[in-house]
């Protein structure tokens, strides 16, 4: 990253600042042209280095009580396969593959799901389970009981990119 | 919530515009006033409706790693070990979950020294392992979740 994005990001991590004009803001802070501000910003959308602006809502107040966290241990050969339909499932808001730590843990494949309640939580599960077939060997849904801290991305201060 | 709070829940998940007035396009889209969608953005972030407003960056893009870890931690211990891993900035984000490991928490670096180091950092501050679960394949990461009635 140019020293210009790495100071860009440190400025926006923190979130876009709330006035009419916040890439004007940001670009006074940084002393550079709220165009160039845009342009990085656009930039970086393209490449993907920004996923997206806008808004992250915590899922507990929005209504989603439910957040489960599956775990799969999934026959090595087939979890790929399975990993791509696993998350083409519409409950699934991300999945990964993930290697295994044993003794302590022998999950491979993780599938974090929403609901309103656990029950609704259970039958995606459910759908999962039914996608993985004879390929599993064991699962488990940790649920979360409370977010302890949620911020995003945090550069450390001074490294050059 | 209201209706005007869900709709901006809902569609500004998926994208804010870059350019000049940002929230005076947006506004327009949804029906409202420039002011009133600044007034309502601060409002459900002062609330924890909201956890944040911007950009979201894709670290791994970035040269960096996000990584899953989790710990198991004593319940009469919980609360300050948590302080102990949120004060670390690499940490992003930290959720309590009901599972013999009963903290799990990402991590977010810039380089994978950086993930080794904060890790050992936590096992020295807590005298606690830390069990890291690197991404190997990410099958899909979904972008919103809508406000239920």
């Amino acid at each position: 990253m140019t020293a210009l994005d790495r100071m860009l990001v440190r400025e926006l991590q923190n979130g876009l600042p709330l006035t009419t004009r916040p890439y004007d803001a940001v670009a006074q802070s940084l002393g550079v042209t709220p165009d160039l501000v845009r342009a990085r910003v656009n930039a970086m959308l393209e490449d993907g280095r920004i996923r997206r602006i806008g808004v992250v809502p915590n899922h507990y107040a929005l209504g989603w009580h439910a957040n489960g966290m599956s775990v799969w241990d999934v026959d090595d050969a087939s979890v790929d396969a399975l990993g791509a339909r696993v998350g083409a499932l519409p409950a699934v808001t991300h999945c990964y593959r993930r290697p295994r730590r044993l003794p302590d843990w022998r999950y491979n494949l993780f599938a974090m799901v929403h609901g309103r309640d656990r029950d609704e939580v259970a039958a995606h599960v459910a759908d999962i389970a039914s996608v993985l077939g004879d390929a599993v060997a064991a699962h488990d849904v940790l649920f979360s009981t409370r977010i302890l801290k949620k911020t995003g991305l945090r550069l450390a201060a001074g490294r050059a990119g | 919530m209201d209706d005007l709070d869900r709709a901006i829940v809902d569609r500004l998940q998926t994208g804010f515009p870059v350019c000049e007035r940002p929230f005076l396009e947006a506004a327009v889209a949804l029906g409202t006033t420039e002011d009133a969608l600044i007034g309502r953005i601060d409002r459900l972030l002062r609330d924890n409706t909201l956890t944040r407003f911007g950009p979201l960056f894709h670290v791994e893009r970035m040269g960096g790693a996000f990584t899953l870890a989790a710990m198991q931690v004593p319940a009469d211990r919980f609360d300050a070990v948590a302080g102990s891993v949120n004060a670390l900035p690499e940490v992003a984000h930290n959720y309590e979950r009901e599972n013999p490991l009963n903290m799990w928490f990402v991590l977010a670096t810039e380089t994978p020294a950086a993930t080794r180091e904060a890790v050992a950092r936590i096992e020295s501050r807590t005298g606690l392992p830390v069990l890291t679960f690197p991404k190997e394949r990410e099958y899909f990461v979904g972008l919103d979740l809508k406000a239920l009635r």
